[in-house]
C-alpha cells in the first residue's frame, strides 16, 4: 500500500461524490453546472498563460541543444538534419517529431545485466506506445466533445466520430478513443505501481491526474453505454454555457455532474501541475534551438563583465622565467637589460 | 588504485536491484568513502574570491556554513530561475516517466535510486516546489515538496558530485530535460556556500594564475614540449621546431594541459607537434602554442558560469595578442562543449579574428565562422580528405581499435564522423562498440565534470562500468586492444578504468594514431610507434 496512490484515488472518488451528492441531494446544480465550470476554465486559461509567460520571462542565455546526431561541418559529411538541426526548418522538424511522435521516448531501451556481467540494452517501446495512445486518444476524445459546444456540428467532427467508431459494434456505436484512453491510463498507472524504480519516484501528484483522467473516462463511458445519458439535455446545458445563457435541464443526472466536475478539476489543476509539460515541451532549450552555436553568435542578455587574469599580469609574474626559457615577452625584464620602463 | 577497492565482480554484485523500503525523502544521505571527492582547499577557493574559504570535511557533522546559508540557497535559486529558462522549465515539466532512469551510468553501476537522473533532479525540485510553487506550498509532500535542511544540502552535495554532466539522460527525455543543466545550477549554489570539491577548485585556481589546470609555469611548459621534441627525434630522426607564444603565426593552437603532462595524453601531444611540423614543412603553415592560453579544458564550467567565463577569456585574449587568424582546438571533451555552446556568447564577439579557412585545402569552416575556433579532427579530416597528408596506416597495424565518443562533443556538438574518418584513414583495424553505447548514446568514462580524483575511485569504477562493459564486448569479439578517444579527461580516466575492467585494452588519442601513420619529410625508417613499441615486422630488429 502506498499513501501516494491511495490518497490520490480517495481524492478522486471523493471529488466525484461531492458533485454527485451536491447535485442530487443538496441541489447545487448551479454551482457544479455553471459556476465551477466557468471558474475552472478561467483558472485554466489564465494559469496556463501565466505559466508560459513566466517561463518566457527567463531568457535563454546560451544555445545549448542536446545534439543527437552528426553536426553540420564539412560539406562531404552528411549531417543529421532533424536530430541535430542546423536550420530553422530542421528545428521545426525536430520539434514536430518530438511533439507528434515522441521521438526521444522512442529511443527508450531497458538496461539489463545478463549472466551477471554483460550489460545489454533491450527493446522497450511499451512506454512510448502507451504514451502515444494515451495522448492521441485523449486528444480525439477532447475534439469529439466539441460537438457539445457547436451547433450545427461541423462536418469534420462527424467524420472524426465515424472514424473513431469504425468498428461499428453495439448501439450506441463503440468509440475506440474512450476505451483506448482508459486502457492507456490503466497501463501507465500499473507501470507506476509495478516497476519498483518508477514506483519509487512517483509522487501523489503523479497518481492524481491518472485517477482523475480514469474517473473522467469511466464516468463518460458509463454515461454513453450504460446509463445512456440524455444527450439532448446535456447539449442544452453545454450550449448554454458556451453562449453565456446557461440553462440547467432537469433530466441531466448526477453521473454527468460528477463527470463534469472531474473535468473542471482537471482544468483548474492543470496549470499548477506537471501537466504543464504540454506547454513546456515547446520551450525546452535543449530541443528548440538549432546547433549553430559556432556559426551564429547567440546573445546572452545578462552577459556581464568579469574579472580575468590578463596576459600582462601573467607575464609580470613569470617574466624572468620566460626570458630564461627563451620564450618571447612583451616587456623585457627591468634588470639585466638597459631598456627603460615606459 | 586504492587498495581497499572492491574487485570488479564484487562491485557488480553490489548493484542494488531494488530501491530501499523507505521513501527517498525518508532515506537520509550517507556520505560514503570512495564515493565522494575531498573538500576544496581554502587557498584555492580564496584565489578566485569565492565566499566561505575555510577548512572543512564532508564527513564532519558541521560543514562550517555561513549562518544565513538557507537564505543564500534560496536567493541563489531565485536568481538562477530568473536567468535560465532551462532551469525554470526543467523544474516544472518533468512527469517522472522514468525513461531516464537506466540511462545514467552511475545508476546502472550502482542501482542507487538517487542516481536516476529523475530523482537526482527531484532532490532539488522538491525544495523548489516548496519555496517557489503554489502547489508545493499548499500540499507539501503530496505535491513532492520538502523543506530545505542541512541533510538535504548534504544529499544535494553528495549526488550532484555523482553526476558527470554527460547529458545522456537528456537524449532520452521526451522533454529534453538536461540533468547537466540542473547539476550546473546546484554546483553554482554550492560555490555560494564554499562547498566545492578540491579536484575542481584547485585546477580552477591554477588555471586562473598559470593558464592551465596543472599549474605548469611557462618555462616548465616549454621544457615539456622540448622533451617531446627529443623523443620525436629519437623515433623519427626529425628535429622539430615548434612555436610557443609566437606573434604573427597563422593559427593559435589550444589543447588541455593534461596532454603535455601525463601518459597517454603526451603521445597525443606529440602527435599534434608532428602534424604541425609536417604542415609547416610541406605547406608553410605556422601554428603556435601558448603558455598563457595553455589550457583548453575549463573546470570553471564545473564551478559556475562566471568562473567558466573568467577562465575561458584567455583564449580570445591570447589570439588577439598574438595576431593569429583563427584558433585551432585540440582533443578535449568539456572544452569543446564550452567552446561550441558558450564561448562566443560569453567571451565574444571575436571580430579581431578571421573566419576560419584551411590555408592548405581552402576549405571554409562555415560551422565555425562566428566563434572562429575549429576542432582539430574537423581540420585533420579535411586535410586527409584532400589528400594533403602522407600517411602509412600500416604503422598502426599492431592496434585493433574501437572509438569512445566523448560525452560533450557527441551530445553538445555532434562531432561524430570527423574523428571516425580520421581513425579509419590512419588505421586498418577498427570496430565499433554496440550502437546503444556510442555516438549520441555514448557512455561517460565515469570521471568527467571534475570527478577524476583518486579518493572517489569506487564511484569512478561504478560510473565507468557501462563504458568498460562495451569495450570488453569488442575486446572479446574482435580482439580490440586500443580504445581511441578525443578527450583529455578520457585519456586520464580510461586507462584506470580499463586496468580495472578490461586490462588488455589501452587508451590513445586520435592524433597519436595520426602521427604514427604520418610520414615526416626526411624521416629515418620508423621502427617503433610513438610509445616506443616495436612496429609490426620490426620486432626482430630489436634483437
Amino acid at each position: 500500500m502506498n499513501v501516494n496512490y491511495i490518497a490520490s484515488l480517495i481524492t478522486v472518488v471523493v471529488l466525484f461524490l461531492i458533485a454527485y451528492v451536491g447535485t442530487q441531494v443538496v441541489g447545487l446544480q448551479v454551482l457544479f453546472g455553471i459556476v465551477i465550470p466557468y471558474l475552472a476554465l478561467v483558472v485554466f486559461l489564465a494559469g496556463f498563460i501565466a505559466r508560459v509567460l513566466n517561463w518566457a520571462r527567463s531568457p535563454v542565455p546560451f544555445r545549448i541543444p542536446t545534439t543527437c546526431g552528426q553536426q553540420k561541418s564539412l560539406p562531404w559529411i552528411p549531417s543529421a538534419t532533424v536530430d541535430n538541426p542546423s536550420t530553422t526548418g530542421g528545428v521545426i522538424a525536430r520539434m514536430a517529431v518530438e511533439i507528434l511522435l515522441f521521438r526521444s521516448l522512442f529511443r527508450n531501451t531497458k538496461a539489463r545485466l545478463k549472466g551477471g556481467e554483460r550489460l545489454s540494452y533491450e527493446w522497450e517501446k511499451w512506454l512510448w506506445l502507451a504514451a502515444l495512445i494515451f495522448h492521441y486518444a485523449f486528444f480525439t476524445v477532447i475534439v469529439r466533445h466539441f460537438r457539445f459546444f457547436l451547433e450545427p456540428v461541423p462536418a469534420p467532427l462527424k467524420w472524426l466520430q465515424s472514424v473513431d467508431g469504425f468498428l461499428q459494434i453495439g448501439l450506441p456505436g463503440v468509440l475506440i478513443s474512450g476505451f483506448a484512453l482508459l486502457a492507456a491510463v490503466i497501463f501507465l498507472f500499473l507501470r507506476r505501481v509495478f516497476i519498483p524504480q518508477v514506483r519509487y519516484i512517483s509522487l501523489a501528484s503523479d497518481y492524481f491526474p491518472l485517477f482523475l483522467i480514469m474517473g473522467i473516462a469511466v464516468s463518460g463511458i458509463f454515461m454513453r453505454y450504460i446509463t445512456k445519458v440524455d444527450v439532448v439535455s446535456v447539449k442544452a446545458l453545454t450550449m448554454g454555457l458556451i453562449t453565456f445563457k446557461p440553462v440547467l435541464p432537469e433530466t441531466v443526472g448526477g453521473l454527468f455532474y460528477g463527470h463534469f466536475f472531474l473535468v473542471s478539476v482537471l482544468l483548474a489543476y492543470f496549470p499548477f501541475s506537471k501537466l504543464m509539460h504540454l506547454g513546456g515541451i515547446f520551450m525546452s532549450p535543449t530541443r528548440n534551438l538549432a546547433n549553430t552555436s559556432r556559426e551564429i553568435r547567440h546573445i546572452n542578455p545578462w552577459n556581464y563583465p568579469v574579472k580575468v587574469h590578463t596576459y600582462e599580469e601573467y607575464e609580470d609574474e613569470f617574466r624572468e622565467k620566460m626570458v630564461e626559457a627563451g620564450l618571447p615577452v612583451e616587456k623585457e625584464p627591468a634588470t639585466g637589460t638597459s631598456q627603460e620602463k615606459e | 588504485m586504492a587498495d581497499d577497492l572492491l574487485k570488479p565482480h564484487e562491485l557488480i554484485a553490489n548493484i542494488k536491484p531494488r530501491p530501499p523500503q523507505t521513501g527517498w525523502m525518508d532515506t537520509p544521505v550517507k556520505i560514503r568513502k570512495g564515493m565522494y571527492c575531498y573538500a576544496s582547499n581554502p587557498k584555492s577557493v580564496a584565489a578566485l574570491g569565492f565566499p566561505n574559504a575555510r577548512e572543512w570535511n564532508p564527513l564532519d557533522e558541521d560543514w562550517k556554513l555561513p549562518p544565513n546559508w538557507k537564505e543564500i540557497v534560496f536567493e541563489g535559486m531565485r536568481e538562477r530561475l530568473d536567468r535560465f529558462r532551462t532551469f525554470k522549465v526543467f523544474m516544472d515539466i518533468c512527469v517522472r516517466c522514468g525513461a531516464c532512469a537506466d540511462k545514467c551510468h552511475f545508476f546502472i553501476g550502482s542501482g542507487d535510486p538517487k542516481n536516476m537522473p529523475v530523482l537526482r533532479a527531484e532532490l532539488l525540485r522538491s525544495v523548489y516546489r516548496r519555496d517557489f510553487t503554489t502547489a508545493g506550498k499548499l500540499f507539501g509532500r503530496l505535491a513532492g515538496a520538502r523543506e530545505m535542511t542541512l541533510d538535504v544540502l548534504k544529499e544535494w552535495w553528495y549526488y550532484y558530485f555523482q553526476c558527470t554532466e554527460c547529458r545522456r539522460c537528456s537524449v532520452f527525455c521526451p522533454y529534453g530535460i538536461d540533468t547537466a543543466e540542473i547539476t550546473i545550477m546546484a554546483r553554482e549554489i554550492f560555490n555560494l556556500l564554499g562547498l566545492n570539491i578540491d579536484w575542481i577548485a584547485t585546477p580552477v585556481a591554477n588555471c586562473y594564475r598559470t593558464g592551465n589546470h596543472l599549474g605548469i609555469q611557462p618555462h616548465a611548459y616549454k621544457d615539456m614540449i622540448d622533451f617531446f621534441v627529443d623523443d620525436i627525434e629519437d623515433i623519427t630522426g626529425v628535429r622539430l621546431n615548434p612555436h610557443l607564444n609566437k606573434k604573427g603565426a597563422d593559427i593559435l593552437f589550444i589543447t588541455p594541459s593534461g596532454d603535455v603532462f601525463a601518459d597517454p595524453g603526451t603521445y597525443t601531444a606529440m602527435g599534434y607537434l608532428m602534424l604541425f611540423h609536417f604542415l609547416q614543412e610541406k605547406y608553410g603553415l605556422e601554428v603556435t602554442w601558448s603558455t598563457y592560453a595553455s589550457e583548453g579544458g575549463n573546470f570553471g564550467f564545473f564551478t559556475s558560469h562566471e568562473t567558466m567565463k573568467r577562465l575561458n577569456a584567455k583564449m580570445y585574449a591570447e589570439a588577439k595578442r598574438l595576431g593569429v587568424k583563427w584558433i585551432l582546438g585540440g582533443e578535449c571533451g568539456h572544452m569543446w562543449r564550452v567552446i561550441h555552446q558558450y564561448m562566443d556568447t560569453m567571451n565574444g564577439p571575436a571580430d579581431f579574428l578571421e573566419e576560419p579557412v584551411s590555408p592548405i585545402t581552402g576549405t571554409k569552416f562555415e560551422n565555425a565562422k562566428s566563434t572562429k575556433m575549429v576542432h582539430i579532427t574537423e581540420f585533420t579530416a579535411d586535410l586527409i580528405r584532400h589528400g594533403k597528408l602522407d600517411l602509412d596506416p600500416s604503422r598502426n597495424d599492431h592496434l585493433v581499435l574501437t572509438y569512445h565518443d566523448s560525452c560533450n562533443p557527441s551530445r553538445g556538438m555532434g562531432l561524430l564522423e570527423e574523428p571516425r574518418y580520421v581513425i579509419k584513414s590512419v588505421c586498418n583495424h577498427f570496430y565499433e562498440m554496440p550502437p546503444n553505447t556510442i555516438r549520441e548514446q555514448t557512455f561517460c568514462c565515469g570521471s568527467g565534470a571534475g570527478l577524476n580524483a583518486g579518493e572517489n575511485m569506487e564511484l569512478r569504477m561504478i560510473g565507468g562500468f557501462p563504458r568498460a562493459n562495451a569495450v570488453k564486448y569488442v575486446h572479446e569479439t574482435h580482439g580490440v586492444n586500443m580504445l581511441a578517444c578525443i578527450c583529455a579527461i578520457d585519456r586520464a580516466a580510461l586507462p584506470t578504468l580499463m586496468e580495472y575492467w578490461v586490462p588488455e585494452v589501452n587508451v590513445t588519442g586520435v592524433h597519436e594514431l595520426v602521427a604514427n601513420a604520418l610520414n615526416l619529410p626526411g624521416q629515418q625508417e620508423r621502427t617503433t610507434d610513438l610509445r616506443g613499441e616495436p612496429l609490426p615486422g620490426m620486432e626482430a630488429d630489436d634483437e
